[in-house]
């Protein structure tokens, strides 16, 4: 079977591969490039677990070719944080006790940073409406709303931090 | 919302605080390592195949195009297996299962062949090249038909003499005594209550890496367990009796961070052995992660439960009897992993909350085609079933009587005064205080308020409902004079290890799964000691170096473990005492312990540290006494501990549709004494959620062909968070009496409490209609036949 | 959860594209936002031999909303129909691309992909048949159009051919005294339905019901028009009497199999109500009343 070359902008950074056609997106990102946050929960694409960010649209990696995304970029769970600072979302899933085992955290996280840049002050309803693709076994989602929400906050009073007065002269 | 008390600072981080948890950092980051995170160089792939029918001979596996597919290594059959004696091997019940069969398969997704690629894909082409012929046999998926006289014989291996489907009968109290006293009851009622299969549907699905080095001779077994120690020595027997160079010193069971467990991650699963058989032939790791339909259509199933219960009581509301007969469905073998001398489980602490003077329990296991299993998805051992019964009963006596639901409940609540409480069926209740945490409950929600507006609505032909649940746990498996699983006894173990720079390393022989250990742990160490949280490290998970125990699951970790943590850790702080009397020139028992010090009674600028002393330990312990700082206890629980709770749901339901809408639900819960009350709540929010889907959602059930007619997550529904309630959360705290640190564990005593509190609210609702029982899941289509059959369908 | 082999091509423009399915008949297979196609690729129960993957396809994914007709483009995703400004008075367009799956697979689903595939119990179909919509169809060799009533054959068939790509989605304008609603029972959030009734209803300067459309999925091998429902209803006031008897003409009219989702009686049943749901609602928008 012949392989076609791919080459995807990964949280930031292009990488490349020759892949089969038929390879899913998830297996290229975890068992190829080694970015194993991206988790795989289930094979009918309900539990979200593999949800990463396409040109900043949240995706079922697991639901779309290594070939479809040649040429876009994609961004995952290890791609959140700066460097040894952690992205407001992590923060808060920490905080607030929004994960136990874990497993579905990646996921819930893209797709919370997904939900957060189109909406920066969800409501209770909106949030859990939000993350309706995204199934967790653990928390009872009732922490990972409140983080949602936590993050929400954060980063709106970031945006709306006043800038640095200028000092005259 | 309660305060916990703490006795430690907040920098300790001792019981009671809400430690973020130590273990998040790597799970926010991408970096857990799950089993299928884990690679080793040089690695092959294992996958399944599976039979597509429920009950049929194998006429031939012709593995001849699977063998041309580029990267299949083998394909491995139960004939080569059964070469090596490894065709079968004992369940954790002591029963017998297959790892691949010989000519006969036994439930729909069974393994049939084993195929080793050099890839996953491989692997998978190989699969479905694979050709097998079948001939189907009888499928027999009704345990009552099981039972007949005239039934397939679905085990013929287990001897002539046993020429039938009933695996064992079990019994519980005295069934004579019981008799008369329902016989003397002025009111008796009976309800038949099946509680259907479910799955844990864990977002992890099991896997392993299994690593045979054949230079060392030493196999590594990476996998999904919830049992590290156990499942070792499983492994050990098992090769012994296949005549396998594979000795319990040279297997090392490793877990790696597991994605959620929920007691389906406890079982000896064939693809387990199958990786540790393709590994011991090519001398090369063999990795196995089954897929999510392989997950949920031949994994470890819970419940399926047919029970039959009747209750005796007198018209002034008073309890008097109980009687059970249930027969359960096991699948095609018994692998419940209970401990051995309780088939059923503890099913028996079934007369629950109440004082039930007289019971009578009694459970036949039978087979079916279908998979095996019967413990798992946080039911305590069975618990969610008993409970369910008593709680059903208990509603149904009330409304019989015209007596409010909460009422009779205070009526025949065991009274705090009462503990220890002997049950009828044997159980020592340690300690409760039942009509705390419903009065509680009941103010949280404003229950006369409810029952207010229950009667305007249903005046108006309005369907609401309000289901109440208060029930007894049974946890911490278990004392050795009782518990064994396999032979082996349920203790637990902690080692504890302070370094001479005063931090700890401590090992535990019980295997989180997302229940916080390596904080909740250490907090333990932190409340005894006086070591802040972030000085200590907690493991787990590695038999080469955790000490022995039987692992996380019946919420066991707490209540046995953790008293093995606290008994070391005192241990420790016992030697410290004799260490800071050296250092202080004092004797031990003019010494005071407080606040991570040892001070000289009446001079308190005269102190050591635990730090000090633990440095001391190294290098300058008094002579005669064992230098280091370490202890290690294996804990044999005195007794079980017996978390509780009152639970109040409020139901309206569609009369369009059927639909039931869980309108609020208030917890309220008493572990006993609280490590995190972070965690504790999340622990509580998660088995709230999963006591929820089995109401509404969840079911496994199967066509009389023994096709499995959930089995993939388009069919199994597990709650998004859209369904999902808003859970409201409180507590009650009555320590455990007999537990080192007074707590119980509440892993699975929302899951437990939940279902009946659901199902009541919904059969309160249909109560004034004739509805006397429905039983989850409540879907629509079931609850708008009833309407229809009432007539108030609109 | 590993798919077959197959070949895969992303072809820069629609011509091409076309060129490829003519080139590669019977064994290609379009590939749109891949929500539909990928998980049966998984589950091995569809073996193309060549997928043409058409992301690069510009053109066929704008929405615009003419003199006579709300056009959408065949590769617009869920959530931009969602979205768009255009859309924003089709209420009934809104409620079904609101409940398509979840928000993942709103982002990357299309309407031209979704129908292509036809689900049987897939919510678009029964929306466009409702509203007397008109599918564009594009080949190398031209370009035809087809009613939506004449466009969803049978199980997992469509009126389209091998060389064919749904190319647009043409639905009636809302003018003054229309409203459309799209009733979705479902077991739980992210479902495919259990019943969905999709309602468009136009009425006379009178007041009285001019026009009815009734999409049903999930309940007969394929979406299909309520005829009887829809007859039944012409001529009248819109009342509850109406209504009831259009809704039990519905639920006549349906085919539902007992499965999963429930038994066929409680389907046929819930056709009944989801109808006059759909109709309540749709009645009281195309009055300015919702």
């Amino acid at each position: 079977m012949s392989t076609q070359h791919v080459k995807i902008t990964v949280n930031g950074g292009d990488l490349e591969a020759d892949v089969e056609p038929r390879l899913l997106l998830v297996h290229l990102l975890r068992d190829t490039w080694g970015l194993t946050g991206t988790h795989i929960g289930c094979d009918t694409s309900n539990c979200g677990a593999c949800t990463v960010l396409v040109d900043g649209e949240s995706a079922k990696s697991c639901t779309m070719l290594a070939v479809q995304a040649d040429g876009h970029s994609v961004a995952t769970v290890e791609g959140l944080a700066d460097g040894a600072t952690l992205h407001p979302l992590q923060q808060a899933f920490w905080d607030q006790h929004g994960l136990q085992c874990g497993f579905c955290t990646p996921g819930m996280l893209m797709q919370a940073s997904w939900l957060l840049a189109r909406n920066d002050d969800p409501t209770e309803d909106e949030i859990r409406e939000g993350i309706a693709g995204n199934l967790c076994r653990c928390t009872g989602y009732v922490n990972i709303v409140k983080s949602i929400q936590q993050a929400a906050d954060t980063m709106r009073e970031a945006r709306n931090a006043p800038a640095e007065p200028v000092v005259a002269g | 919302m309660t305060e916990i008390a703490t006795h430690t600072t907040p920098e300790v981080g001792g019981m009671g605080y809400s430690v973020k948890r130590k273990e998040d950092p790597r799970f926010i980051q991408g970096k857990g390592q799950y089993i299928d995170d884990f690679n080793l160089p040089g690695q092959l792939w294992l996958d399944i195949v599976r039979s597509p029918y429920a009950h049929a001979k194998i006429k031939s596996i012709d593995a001849s195009e699977a063998l041309k597919v580029p990267g299949v290594a083998a394909v491995v059959t139960g004939k080569d297996l059964d070469g090596y004696k490894l065709a079968w091997m004992p369940t954790l019940a002591g029963d017998m299962q297959m790892v691949l069969p010989v000519d006969t398969v036994m439930y729909q997704a069974q393994e049939v062949a084993a195929v080793i690629a050099t890839s996953r894909y491989a692997a998978a082409d190989g699969v479905a090249a694979v050709m097998v012929d079948y001939e189907p046999l009888p499928v027999i998926v009704d345990p009552m038909k099981s039972l007949q006289p005239d039934a397939f014989v679905l085990r013929p291996d287990r001897g002539p003499d046993k020429a039938n489907n009933h695996i064992w009968h079990w019994e519980s109290g005295d069934r004579a005594d019981t008799d008369a006293a329902m016989a003397a009851s002025e009111v008796r009622l009976a309800e038949d209550i099946y509680i259907p299969r479910i799955h844990v549907a864990s977002i992890e699905t099991c896997g392993c890496v299994a690593d045979w080095d054949p230079i060392r001779q030493q196999l590594t077994m990476h996998m999904t367990t919830q049992a590290p120690h156990a499942i070792r020595t499983v492994i050990a027997l098992v090769a012994a009796g296949a005549g396998l160079p594979i000795y319990e010193q040279n297997i090392r069971v490793k877990t790696h961070d597991i994605g959620g467990g929920f007691g389906g991650k406890v079982p000896v699963y064939p693809g387990y052995v199958l990786a540790i058989a393709a590994s011991f032939l090519t001398g090369k790791p063999v990795k196995w992660i089954e897929d999510r339909s392989e997950n949920l259509q031949a994994d470890s199933f819970a419940r399926d439960y047919h029970i039959h219960a009747e209750i005796g009581a007198s018209r002034d509301g008073t309890l008097n009897a109980l009687k059970v007969r249930t027969i359960a469905d096991h699948g095609y073998t018994d692998a419940a992993a209970d401990p051995s001398k309780f088939p059923a489980g503890l099913f028996n602490v079934i007369t629950g909350s109440y004082d039930l003077k007289h019971a009578f329990v009694e459970v036949d296991g039978v087979y079916t085609n279908k998979p095996p299993g019967g413990v798992a998805y946080r039911c305590s051992f069975r618990v969610t079933e008993a409970v369910h019964a008593i709680e059903r009963m208990v509603d149904n006596t009330a409304h019989e009587l015209g007596m409010d639901p909460a009422d009779l409940r205070m009526k025949n609540f065991i009274r705090p005064e009462q503990f220890p409480y002997h049950t009828a069926t044997g159980w020592d209740y340690d300690s409760g205080n039942y009509g705390a945490a419903l009065r509680k409950a009941m103010d949280i929600i404003d229950y006369a308020g409810l029952r207010r507006e229950q009667a305007e609505r249903r005046a108006r032909g309005e369907l609401m409902g309000i289901g109440i649940s208060s029930f007894t746990e049974i946890v911490g498996a278990g004392p050795s004079h009782d518990f064994d699983i396999l032979g082996l006894k349920m203790f637990d173990s902690c080692e504890i290890r302070v370094h001479p720079t005063g931090k700890v390393l401590a090992r535990i022989g019980v295997q989180t799964q997302g229940q916080g250990h390596e904080t909740t742990f250490a907090q333990i160490i932190a409340e005894e000691l006086g070591f802040p949280v972030a000085d200590i490290k907690i493991e787990y998970g590695d038999t080469d170096t955790a000490p022995y125990g039987l692992g996380t699951y019946a919420s066991r970790s707490t209540p046995v473990a953790g008293a093995a943590t606290a008994v070391a850790a005192r241990k420790l702080r016992d030697k410290g005492r004799l260490l800071a009397a050296h250092l202080l020139e004092a004797s031990p028992e003019d010494l005071e312990w407080t606040n991570g010090k040892f001070s000289v009674k009446g001079s308190p600028e005269k102190f050591k540290t635990i730090q000090e002393i633990a440095f001391a330990a190294y290098t300058n312990h008094p002579q005669g006494m064992e230098a280091g700082f370490e202890a290690v206890d294996y804990y044999d629980p005195p007794n079980l501990t017996f978390p509780f709770g009152s639970y109040i749901c409020v139901v309206d339901i569609d009369r369009g549709t059927g639909q039931v809408h869980v309108r609020r639900f208030v917890a309220v819960d008493d572990c006993g004494n609280i490590i995190n009350p972070m965690i504790v709540d999340g622990q509580i929010h998660g088995g709230l959620t999963m006591g929820f889907a089995p109401s509404l959602l969840e079911e496994i059930s199967y066509d009389e062909n023994g096709n499995n007619l959930a089995g993939t997550f388009m069919d199994y529904l597990l709650p998004t968070a859209v369904e999902t309630p808003r859970w409201e959360t409180d507590k009650t705290v009555t320590p455990s009496p007999h537990h080192p640190i007074g707590a119980k564990g509440v892993g699975e005593s929302a899951t437990v409490g939940a279902p009946p509190a659901i199902n009541n609210a919904v059969v309160d609702a249909l109560w004034h209609l004739g509805v006397r029982n429905v039983d989850i899941p409540l879907t629509p289509p079931k609850i708008w036949a009833i309407l229809k059959e009432k007539g108030v369908a609109t | 959860m590993i798919p077959p082999q197959f070949d895969y091509v992303r072809p820069p423009d629609l011509d091409s594209a076309l060129r490829a399915l003519q080139e590669h008949e019977g064994e290609a297979k379009v590939l749109s936002g891949g929500y539909s196609l990928l998980p049966l690729l998984k589950l091995r129960l569809a073996q193309p031999g060549l997928l043409v993957d058409i992301q690069d396809v510009s053109g066929i994914d704008g929405i615009v909303e003419t003199d006579d007709e709300l056009r959408i483009g065949g590769r617009a995703t869920h959530r931009k129909i969602l979205e768009h400004p255009a859309v924003a008075r089709y209420v009934g367009v809104l409620e079904a691309a609101g409940g398509i799956g979840d928000p993942q697979v709103r982002n990357w689903g299309t309407i031209g992909g979704s129908c292509a595939h036809a689900d049987p119990s897939s919510d678009w179909p029964a929306v466009l048949i409702a509203a007397r919509a008109t599918i564009v169809l594009r080949s190398a060799g031209g370009e035809r159009t087809v009613a939506a009533r004449d466009f969803f054959v049978d199980t997992f068939q469509t009126a389209i051919e091998p060389t064919e790509i749904l190319t647009e989605v043409r639905i009636p304008r809302r003018g003054p005294r229309v409203g459309g609603a799209y009733q979705k029972l479902e077991r739980r959030a992210g479902d495919f339905a259990t019943v969905g009734v999709a309602a468009r209803i136009v009425l006379g300067e009178d007041g009285r019901i001019a026009q009815a459309g009734i999409g049903l999925t999930a309940v007969g091998d394929t979406p299909f028009a309520a005829t009887d429902a829809e007859n039944a209803l012409v001529g009248t006031d819109g009342g509850a009497d109406a209504i009831a008897a259009a809704a039990a003409a519905a639920a006549a009219q349906s085919h539902p199999a007992s499965d999963t989702h429930g038994p066929a009686d409680y389907k046929r049943a819930m056709v009944a109500e989801m109808t006059a749901r759909a109709l309540r609602l749709a009645i009281a928008r195309a009055r300015g009343q919702a």
